[in-house]
Order: C-alpha cells, then sequence, then structure tokens
C-alpha cells in the first residue's frame, strides 16, 4: 500500500467530511450481484478514481423494495441485479432516471439495454442445454420447443419454476411465440421432466452426468463454473456432459443480462455514471467472463478460453426488456402447466 | 408489618405495567401489523389464479410439514430428555450436552450437506450403483429433496428446543410425586406417560411451539428441496409475481396458522398450574444395563450423529479443499460483525422478555396476557415479511421527518433509522422475543406464587423480591433465552439481507451468497463458522444446565 495515496485519501476523507456529511461523494450501491462478483471490481474502480463505493448486496425484489420505500431520501446511487425483469420492474417503479452516456451507448448494444438510459447491460447470461456425452447424440438436439416431444420423456432435468432463469426463458418464448404456443409447449414439456423440479443449475448438471436425466437446461456458466472449481465430483460430472447451444436455426439461445441503473434519487449522478461506464470497460467485461464464464455485454470483447471452446453462438436478439414485462405472466403460465 | 400495599398504590402499579406492556406490544408487532394491513388493501387477479393452481399445495404442505416436525421433534426431543435426565445408561454424561449440537446446524446447512450425500449423483447412491451395477430407475432410495426429507431435516435441528425445555422440566419435577407413582406400582413408562410428561407439559408445548414457529419461517430449506410450502410461495409471489401485496396477505394468512398454534400451546395447558411445591431434590435415575442401556447409547449416538457429526464432518470435508481461498483477512471481521450484532439483539431480546414477562405475571389479566402474546408474534413469520414490516413504517417515518424538516428549518435528515443497525436489530427483537420470552415464562411459571407471598410477607418489596428470590431461580432460564437467540441471529438470513446497512455482512449472508451461488465447498468455511460459534453458546448451556439439574 502506498503511503502517499493513503495520506491523499485521509485528507480528501477528513476535508469532504468537514464540508458536509451528505455531500460526501461516495457512490453507493444496492446490488443483487453477489459480493464476490461485484465488490472486486468495485474496489478496482475505487483504487482508479479515488471514488469510493459502499455496497450492500440483497435480493433484487428486496432491494427494489427498499428503494422505493426510502423514496428520495434513499442513500443508493446504483442499482445492480441479475436480470432484466428486475431492472424493467425498478424502471416501472420510477426508482432509476435516464442517464445519457456516449461511453454506455457505444458499448453496450442496444437490445441490452433501455431504450431511454434507464439501465444497461453488464454481462450476459445463455440458457443452455446440456447432454450426457455418452448417451445422446448432439444431432438429436435443436431446439428448447423439441424437448417437449414424446421422445424426451423422463429424460429432461431442469430446477423449479420459482427460478427467474426458467421464468425469464418462458418469457422469452412468450415474447416470440406467443401464449397459445408456448402453453402448449409447457403442457408437453413438463411431463417431460425426469424427477420434481428441484436443486440449482449444477445439481442438474450432476444428475446428468450421474444418469438421472439426458439432458438439463441450465445457465451456461454454472457449467464452467464446475468445470474450474475446486470440487473434484463436480470437475468429474462436469467431463461428462457437453454444452449445445440451441434454437441456433431460429430465433437463437435464450439470454439474460445483469445489468445497472442510476436511482431517481441520486445526487451524485456524474460517479455514479462513471461508475457504471467503468464496469463497462474491456477490462472490466472480460474480468466477469474471467470469474464467472459469463459473456461480456460489450462487442469485441475477448472472452476466456472456456468460453470460446464452447463455440460461437447466435443469441436471441429479443428485447430483454421484454422478458421483463412478462415475468409475471410467466409465472403463471407456468403454475398452469403444473411446473412445480 | 404491611402485607398488601396500599390500594392507590396498586393501582397505579396495575396502570404503570399495563401501559409499559402494551406500548410494547405495540412497538413491536408494529412490523406483523403493517402486514396484516395488507389484508384491506384491493385483492389483485393473482389471487383468483393462486387459488385455482397452487394455494392448495402451499396450505397442505405447510400443515404437513407442521404435523411431521411437529412429531419428529416430539420423539427425538422427549425421548432425549428423558433418557438423559431420568436414566442411567452407558455415555449418559456425553450425551447430556451431545444432544444440543445439533441447535448449532442451520437447517439450510444441514440441507445443504445431506442433498450432497443422499441425492441421486451423491456418493452414497453411485456407491450402491457401482456395486451392484444398477441404473436410475432400477432401485428404490428415499428421495431426500422431498417434503419428507424437509421433516427429517428440520426435526434433526430443531428438537433441542424441545430436549432443552422438558429437561430442565423433568429435572425440576419432585421427586416425592414420581416416587410416589412408582411406589404405587407404576413402572418407568408407566411414570413416564401418566405422571412426568403430563407434568412437563408446559416445557415440552414451549419447544414444539418454539420449533413448529421455526418450520413456518423456514424458507431455505424447503426452497432447496423444492417443497411448495407458504414461505416459498410468498417469495414466489414477490419476486416471481411481483406482487408484494399479494404476498403480504399471504403472508397474514400464514399467521392464522400461528394463531392456530398459539390457541393450541394455550389450551393444552390451560387452567393447570405447574409449580415445584417441595425443596429441589433431582429425582434418582433408573439404571439400564444390558441390552436396554447399548440401545440408549446407540439411539442417542445416532441422533447426535445424524443431526451434528455428520453434517459437521461433510462441511469440514469441503473446509479442507477451500479454506485457503476462503479463509481471507476479511473473515474475521465478518465472524467478529456476526457475534456483536447477535450479542446486542440477544442481550435487547431478553430485557425486553424480562420486561413482559414480569409484567403478566404480577398483573396477569386479559389486556395483559394479549398484549404478551402480541408482542412475540414475529417468531412465526418468514424473515423476509418482517423486514418489510419493519422497513415500511421506518422508512414511512422517515421520509415524514425530513418533509416536515426540509419544509420547516430547510433541513434534509434524509434517513435516520432505515438502512441502519437500529433497524435491522429492531427486526432482530421482533422476530426472536418470543425465544427468549417462552423461556423467561417458562423459568417464572416454575417460582410459586407463594414464594413471592413469603417474601413480601418477610418486608421485601418487588425489587428485593426479584434479587433475592426470582433471579437465582431464573439464571439457568435467562442463560438459556439469551444463548438461544444468539444462535438464531447468529443463522439468521433473510431479515439481515433486506435490511442491513452498506457494508456490514454477516456469516450467514456469506454463507448464503456462495451457496446460493451453487459453490457449496466454498460456503463451508462460513457455515462451519456458524456451527462453532453455534457451539459455544450449547457449551455454556450445558454447565447452566449441569448447575441447575445434577
Amino acid at each position: 500500500m502506498n503511503v502517499y495515496s493513503n495520506t491523499r485519501r485521509l485528507l480528501a476523507g477528513a476535508l469532504l467530511f468537514a464540508v458536509s456529511a451528505t455531500t460526501l461523494a461516495d457512490v453507493n450501491v444496492y446490488s443483487a450481484r453477489k459480493e464476490a462478483l461485484i465488490k472486486p471490481l468495485l474496489d478496482q474502480f475505487s483504487e482508479s478514481s479515488g471514488i469510493k463505493v459502499n455496497l450492500v448486496t440483497g435480493k433484487g425484489d428486496a432491494l427494489l423494495t427498499r428503494l422505493k420505500n426510502e423514496g428520495r431520501n434513499t442513500p443508493a446511487d446504483v442499482l445492480i441485479t441479475t436480470d432484466a425483469g428486475r431492472l424493467y420492474r425498478a424502471e416501472e417503479a420510477g426508482v432509476l432516471q435516464a442517464i445519457s452516456s456516449e461511453n454506455l451507448d457505444a458499448a453496450i448494444p442496444e437490445h441490452l439495454r433501455s431504450d431511454d438510459g434507464y439501465w444497461y447491460g453488464l454481462s450476459v447470461r445463455a440458457r443452455a442445454i446440456v447432454y450426457a456425452k455418452d448417451r445422446v447424440q448432439p444431432s438429436e438436439l435443436s431446439t428448447y420447443e423439441a424437448l417437449a416431444t414424446p421422445e424426451w420423456k423422463g429424460r429432461v432435468c431442469i430446477r423449479s419454476s420459482g427460478n427467474i432463469y426458467n421464468q425469464s426463458l418462458v418469457a422469452g418464448m412468450l415474447a416470440t411465440q406467443g401464449a397459445d404456443k408456448t402453453a402448449a409447449w409447457l403442457e408437453n414439456f413438463v411431463p417431460n421432466f425426469a424427477r420434481p423440479p428441484q436443486g440449482g443449475d449444477r445439481d442438474q448438471i450432476a444428475a446428468v452426468a450421474a444418469g438421472q436425466c439426458d439432458v438439463a437446461v441450465v445457465n451456461s456458466y454454472y457449467f464452467g463454473g464446475m468445470i474450474n472449481g475446486s470440487d473434484t465430483a463436480q470437475r468429474e460430472a462436469a467431463a461428462k456432459v457437453a454444452i449445445f447451444w440451441p434454437n441456433q436455426n431460429d430465433r437463437g439461445t435464450h439470454i439474460n443480462v445483469s445489468g445497472a441503473g442510476v436511482t431517481a434519487a441520486s445526487d451524485n449522478v456524474a460517479q455514479a455514471i462513471a461508475l457504471i461506464e467503468f464496469l463497462t470497460t474491456e477490462d472490466s467485461q472480460s474480468w466477469y467472463a474471467q470469474t464467472n464464464n459469463e459473456f461480456p455485454a460489450r462487442e469485441g470483447v475477448q472472452a476466456s478460453e472456456l468460453l470460446e471452446s464452447w463455440g460461437e453462438f447466435k443469441a436471441d436478439q429479443v428485447d430483454v426488456t421484454e422478458l421483463g414485462e412478462r415475468n409475471a405472466t410467466a409465472v403463471m403460465a407456468m403454475d398452469r402447466a403444473g411446473w412445480k | 408489618m404491611e402485607i398488601s400495599p396500599p390500594k392507590s398504590h396498586l393501582t397505579g402499579a396495575v396502570v404503570g405495567w399495563r401501559l409499559v406492556l402494551v406500548s410494547l406490544a405495540l412497538v413491536l408487532s408494529l412490523p406483523v401489523l403493517v402486514i396484516v394491513a395488507s389484508l384491506a388493501q384491493p385483492y389483485s387477479d393473482v389471487w383468483q389464479h393462486l387459488r385455482d393452481t397452487v394455494l392448495s399445495d402451499y396450505v397442505s404442505n405447510s400443515f404437513l410439514l407442521m404435523a411431521g416436525v411437529g412429531l419428529g421433534t416430539f420423539v427425538l426431543g422427549v425421548s432425549g430428555a428423558w433418557l438423559t435426565a431420568m436414566c442411567e445408561f452407558p455415555g449418559r454424561r456425553f450425551f447430556n450436552w451431545a444432544l444440543l449440537l445439533p441447535m448449532a446446524m442451520p437447517a439450510y446447512i444441514i440441507a445443504y450437506t445431506y442433498t450432497g450425500m443422499l441425492d441421486f449423483a451423491g456418493p452414497v447412491q453411485t456407491a450402491l450403483r457401482d456395486v451392484f451395477g444398477w441404473r436410475y430407475g432400477d432401485y428404490w432410495f428415499p428421495e431426500i429433496r422431498s417434503l419428507g426429507g424437509a421433516i427429517c431435516m428440520l426435526s434433526l435441528v430443531l428438537y433441542p428446543y424441545v430436549y432443552l425445555m422438558t429437561r430442565v422440566a423433568f429435572r425440576e419435577q419432585s421427586t416425592a410425586v414420581l416416587e410416589a407413582s412408582r411406589s404405587l406400582g407404576r413402572g418407568p413408562w408407566g411414570t413416564l406417560f401418566t405422571v412426568a410428561l403430563p407434568l412437563a407439559r408446559p416445557a415440552i408445548a414451549a419447544g414444539i411451539s418454539l420449533a413448529l414457529m421455526e418450520t413456518l419461517a423456514d424458507f431455505g430449506t424447503v426452497d432447496y428441496f423444492g417443497v411448495s410450502a407458504f414461505t416459498t410461495g410468498i417469495f414466489r409471489t414477490w419476486y416471481g409475481l411481483g406482487e408484494l401485496t399479494t404476498a403480504a396477505q399471504l403472508a397474514s394468512f400464514l399467521l392464522l396458522f400461528v394463531f392456530a398454534l398459539f390457541a393450541l400451546e394455550r389450551l393444552s395447558r390451560s387452567r393447570l398450574r405447574y409449580h415445584q411445591r417441595t425443596a429441589q431434590r433431582a429425582p434418582r435415575r433408573i439404571v439400564l444395563t444390558g441390552w436396554r442401556g447399548v440401545g440408549c447409547t446407540v439411539f442417542a449416538a445416532s441422533v447426535v450423529v445424524l443431526g451434528f457429526a455428520l453434517p459437521a464432518g461433510r462441511l469440514l470435508g469441503w473446509v479442507v479443499n477451500t479454506w485457503r481461498d476462503t479463509l481471507d483477512s476479511k473473515f474475521l471481521s465478518l465472524a467478529l460483525s456476526s457475534v456483536a450484532v447477535a450479542v446486542a439483539a440477544s442481550l435487547l431480546c431478553l430485557i425486553t422478555a424480562l420486561v413482559l414477562g414480569y409484567g403478566k405475571r404480577r398483573f396477569p389479566g386479559p389486556v395483559e396476557t394479549v398484549a404478551v402474546r402480541t408482542a412475540a408474534i414475529g417468531y412465526a413469520v418468514p424473515g423476509t415479511v418482517i423486514a418489510v414490516g419493519v422497513m415500511i413504517p421506518l422508512a414511512w417515518f422517515d421520509n415524514r421527518l425530513d418533509t416536515f424538516m426540509r419544509a420547516t428549518f430547510d433541513i434534509s435528515t434524509g434517513l435516520l433509522f432505515s438502512g441502519t443497525l437500529a433497524a435491522l436489530m429492531f427486526a432482530y427483537v421482533v422476530r426472536f422475543l418470543s425465544v427468549s420470552l417462552q423461556s423467561v415464562e417458562s423459568g417464572l411459571s416454575r417460582i410459586s406464587p407463594s414464594l413471592d407471598e413469603s417474601a413480601r410477607s418477610l418486608g421485601h418489596n418487588g425489587a428485593g423480591v426479584l434479587r433475592r428470590v426470582h433471579l437465582p431461580v431464573l439464571r439457568g432460564s435467562m442463560l438459556a433465552a439469551l444463548l438461544l437467540v444468539f444462535v438464531d441471529v447468529m443463522k439468521e438470513l433473510p431479515a439481515t439481507l433486506i435490511l442491513r446497512p452498506f457494508n456490514f455482512n454477516t456469516l450467514a449472508v456469506r454463507t448464503y451468497e456462495l451457496a446460493s451461488d451453487e459453490r457449496l465447498a466454498d460456503a463451508a468455511t462460513p457455515a462451519l463458522a456458524i456451527v462453532l460459534l453455534g457451539l459455544l453458546p450449547v457449551i455454556l448451556l450445558n454447565r447452566g444446565m449441569q448447575r441447575d439439574g445434577d
């Protein structure tokens, strides 16, 4: 640690404190991204900018409720969440403000951000199919829809409908295929489950490896986490399965984003924008890929070696806002189909 | 010498106590009242959908869960208490405290560890398949992720509440009564069922109702096992459907269960008063030898192994692989802040419980009784619901004050309580007061009012009676109250997650974040730390118990 920078920081801190407690230039962050997956980047930002970042992590909806209740007095400047549904809800609830940043507009593709600058995607998460290498040929796989055909009866593992990734998947289907087709798909898909939905995405992969089911629908970064993880059993399980990108001949594999926006109550907008811009720099973007095996939201950023080994894939171009709009409808459709 | 205080003084005291109790009850039930107020709000279309699809599952699963855990904790808790308190068998001294160990194990953590071991992809079933050459569908194996699995997990870690309270009750039963039963020809079993159990009923009921309230509030286990219960439904309605009001309405219906529980518990001891009337002499133990003794040892050992040793061993195995990454410099401060809030919250809870318990004891009118029950309602309410109930009124107050100050003095006070440790403490007291209250009340109920009267007739005033008579007798109960809350706060997750201030973190939150990211091996270090810190009170508790009971 550099003594000069410490002293400087202390001086700056004392000075700011002397001015007024409310004008401290800290950026306060409410984050639904877990500490381990955001704090290191925030620290880097503080290091390079001298702006202190305060962090609370929690579930997206809980943070949103907190923002709503705290109203104009909320200390939060930035809201970070892990899916488009929550970002959409935050925008609808009026707790975010539109910002304009040429950097952000240039870095983040249009379908991964709000039209009016309320929020920006930070990382892309894809919902892929994994299959047992010894029992399934990739040629047997094609689309999410095809997993509802009779040949997959009792062979599919997937987690519960309470899970936001599945809700988004169904919401994406509602947006692109319409309510009737989606309902029909759910009607046939649910009976194909090998077991009642349970556990997380890693559990689905382990179940495929152990032979309880032949395919599973999972977020790809969990697969990456198992391959790179410290748990031997998980590494062995991951070695028995392979990843498949569905719907490559039509709309593309379903994706969702984690993203960030500036709160409506923030009186620290410049620093807040600086932080979000920092999160979309090439370095930060490749950090996501390295640390959590997520895909960069910024175009042209080198993903990790592992991600590249999975091959290029076509991602669903549906505006992620639509996933948020249809989240509740998706949950109800899943309830009706008996997806536990 | 004045035997009864003057009338005016008495009336003043009644009014004073009533005022204290009612205002405490109002403040402490405010978060719950905020939630219940949602019943008056318009019912959205989502209700129709819930009724048509999932509501019956929520109701029946929650009911079955309660029935199962009630039975499980009763069997494990009471038999453990009977064996260690009243019988002599190989290893009794060890099991005396070892049976408390599972209390240190949070339900969601034991669920993670067992799933890792017992699910289809886990080592047990994999080994079976390797040995016998089976494949999926060839054989039957109990499904850990099921309603039955959830009942087992919750029973294994919640029975110590029953054990703890029942054990004290057994030891404090008068020797004369038990020996009279024996001398009148009842065997040990007959004495257990006809004399000891009915006498211990308040303690058993208190223990089981604590366990059931924990069960109703549990989210981690049922969610992980994919059981649709009331708590999972509340979260689903809030997070999935984005309907906070409907979720609050659902939570209000959950409270009906709680009221039913309270009523049941009250009913079970209506008109019964239990006080020890003779000098305390611990009853002689029934000596179990031969296969009976070994049977008891095996039984007690398997409870401890299943509820503690096995899951703790699993955690330890993970820690061995991951501690280099997880045990960093920040870990100590994480542990310290967890302990600090847990200590503060348990002290606050104890003080509040003493005030309420005493008020109700001295002036046991209907208003007081209702007030005390209302103040403790928060225990059965999921932490998330409490957190929302705390957040709404505090933020409202803060914003109102701020608006007033801006308008009048042009000063912004901002948020004074919301998002501070004070808000979190408030939530902890609301949520866990019941734990300390049960303990304090059950302690107070064992002090005969005639003891107070004797002390008063000997010239002691209220404070004197408290200091000279009650405190020495209550010491064990107070210690239990402190430690039970301490462990509960260490494990608490949802309220902490929602209300915590900036840059404040606990072991439970760290465990949850890693585990919900499905990094169970990395979550093992903070999880094991929670378990180890939870052991300290277990050890202390055991010491207190030995002084009291042995």
